[in-house]
């Protein structure tokens, strides 16, 4: 299964992309990713889904540039991607991120001093950013005074006020209670809205893929391939609201029958999967 | 101050007060400890006098030297080994076991080396200290959360930088945990030098009135060295204290 896009409207691809772990010290090699081949359009809200260990993060790092693929393609704009993170693309980790040293205020704007931005352009952006956060009033705060959540936000923040045009978030909200993260997937949603940026979203939760994605790809047991790509057909303009509607259910649907025999592999219980 | 804070200052004035009047009731012979009255008297007596001022800044001048020796070689030392992790774990029974080591036995081996100067004492100093600073900064360094390295990625930043910017101040509590202990163990590590064998200094000052059966200069000096050493401690202590809120790592 292939996620490919006419060819102008590519933002960002994979072609024939595979990780392989060299063997270390008393370890075999890990194949932890693919073939896969993956286009994502421009703009587009697309979520990575699949059982635990399959190369979620691993497809992630590998188009952020943090990663080197073993074999295959990997370009972002039109370039390709080789040993460094382009510009233009910013990353949300699953762990907290934040620098715990510094304010909410000067985690925003560490990328923009790093990139020698003017102090009053660095100022407008690191205050919208808080503002369109929720985080104003706590941009004089430290990062252990703050929430899990807030603590993400920060992060989303720092990488908000870049104006990355692909946005990778890796689980970002894994760590999180669910209610607050249908509330953190609003935000993303608007975030999404107002920049325009192309958004891949890792994730282990069938239903935040579900309620975010214009597509979603759901992975095999490792070595992770795409199984399925299920569109949502959800309109731009939408919320978590959307969890009660029918084909909600649909979707989540279809994605678990895609993945619960892989996260029976991936788990070991083999036996099982096949009944 | 907080509930704690008084309940600290209650406890030390009693135990204070309780050895005065333990000493004046002569429950404790004035020949073997004087009242902290006296103790306290013959300190204000003997700064006005000026008459200990050489031994006392040539003392703590000592300490630190020693300490920044300790501070600065043992976090460029920690910083090494961490980069070089056969030669850690080759390192590492030695750190575990360093201080079950009584170093002082080394002194006279230092003193035959470079003879009886400032040099033996401060060198007894850093080895007294820097291994403190050492085992913070590989604690500190192991403890940079790994993401930090995949920001400074995501942010483009080379070697220098992310040491600098990211990795630095995320070990920094630890950091100056190390710090606050090399200053400590660098004051022992000096003042006991001093007093074992020295031509000068607070340690053998003390030792010589100790000789001399000359109470009131012995406790004058020991009370001095306590309120220094505890003034730092505190001091350093409470700069320790305010950092770790505003991180928020919880330190009792």
């Amino acid at each position: 299964m292939t996620a490919t896009v006419a060819h102008q409207d590519v933002h960002a691809s994979l072609s024939g992309v595979t990780r392989i772990y060299p063997a270390a010290a008393g370890t075999q090699a890990v194949h932890a990713l693919g073939p896969v081949d993956l286009d994502l359009k421009r703009g587009e809200f697309f979520a990575v889904v699949g059982p635990s260990g399959c190369g979620k993060s691993t497809l992630l790092e590998v188009l952020a540039g943090l990663q080197q693929p073993t074999a295959g393609t990997v370009t972002f704009e039109g370039r390709s991607v080789t040993g460094e993170v382009p510009d233009g693309i910013g990353v949300v980790f699953q762990e907290d991120a934040s620098f715990p040293w510094l304010t909410v205020w000067d985690n925003a704007a560490f990328g923009l001093r790093r990139n020698g931005v003017a102090a009053a352009e660095i100022r407008r952006r690191v205050d919208d950013a808080l503002a369109f956060m929720g985080l104003t009033e706590f941009a004089r705060a430290y990062p252990a005074q703050l929430s899990g959540g807030m603590r993400q936000r920060v992060c989303i923040s720092r990488t908000l006020v870049l104006q990355p045009r692909l946005i990778l978030l890796d689980e970002p909200f894994g760590a999180l209670d669910a209610q607050t993260r249908l509330l953190m997937g609003d935000e993303v949603l608007r975030l999404w809205r107002r920049t325009g940026a192309t958004i891949l979203l890792i994730t282990h939760a069938l239903d935040e893929a579900a309620m975010l994605s214009d597509r979603i790809g759901a992975m095999s047991a490792r070595p992770g391939r795409f199984l399925d790509i299920v569109v949502t057909g959800w309109p731009r303009e939408r919320d978590s609201t959307i969890v009660s509607e029918a084909a909600f259910g649909e979707i989540t649907g279809r994605l678990w029958d895609n993945l619960r025999g892989e996260s029976m592999k991936s788990l070991g219980y083999s036996g099982m999967a096949a009944e | 101050m907080s509930r704690v804070g008084w309940i600290r200052i209650v406890v030390l004035v009693i135990a204070i007060g309780l050895l005065e009047l333990c000493c004046r009731l002569g429950l404790i012979d004035h020949r073997v400890v004087i009242p902290p009255s006296q103790m306290a008297d013959a300190l204000v007596r003997l700064l006005i006098s000026g008459q200990a001022n050489d031994q006392i800044v040539r003392t703590f001048g000592i300490v630190v030297v020693a300490a920044l020796i300790s501070v600065v070689a043992g976090f460029a030392l920690g910083v090494v080994i961490h980069a070089l992790p056969r030669v850690r774990q080759a390192l590492d029974p030695f750190f575990a076991t360093y201080y079950a080591v009584p170093i002082f036995i080394f002194y006279p081996v230092m003193i035959v080396i470079f003879g009886l100067s400032v040099i033996p004492i401060v060198l007894m100093g850093v080895a007294t200290a820097i291994v403190a600073m050492i085992i913070a900064t590989l604690n500190g360094l192991d403890r940079v959360p790994r993401v930090l390295s995949k920001v400074a990625r995501v942010h483009r930043m080379g070697t220098i930088a992310t040491a600098l910017l990211l990795k630095l101040p995320a070990a920094a509590p630890h950091l100056f945990t190390g710090g606050k202990l090399a200053v400590s163990y660098a004051f022992i590590g000096v003042i006991a030098s001093e007093f074992i064998l020295a031509p000068a200094g607070l340690g053998r000052v003390i030792s010589d009135a100790y000789t001399d059966f000359n109470n009131r200069q012995m406790y004058a000096l020991m009370l001095l060295l306590i309120i220094v050493a505890t003034v730092v401690n505190m001091l350093l202590h409470v700069v320790d204290q305010r950092w770790a809120e505003r991180r928020g790592i919880a330190k009792p």
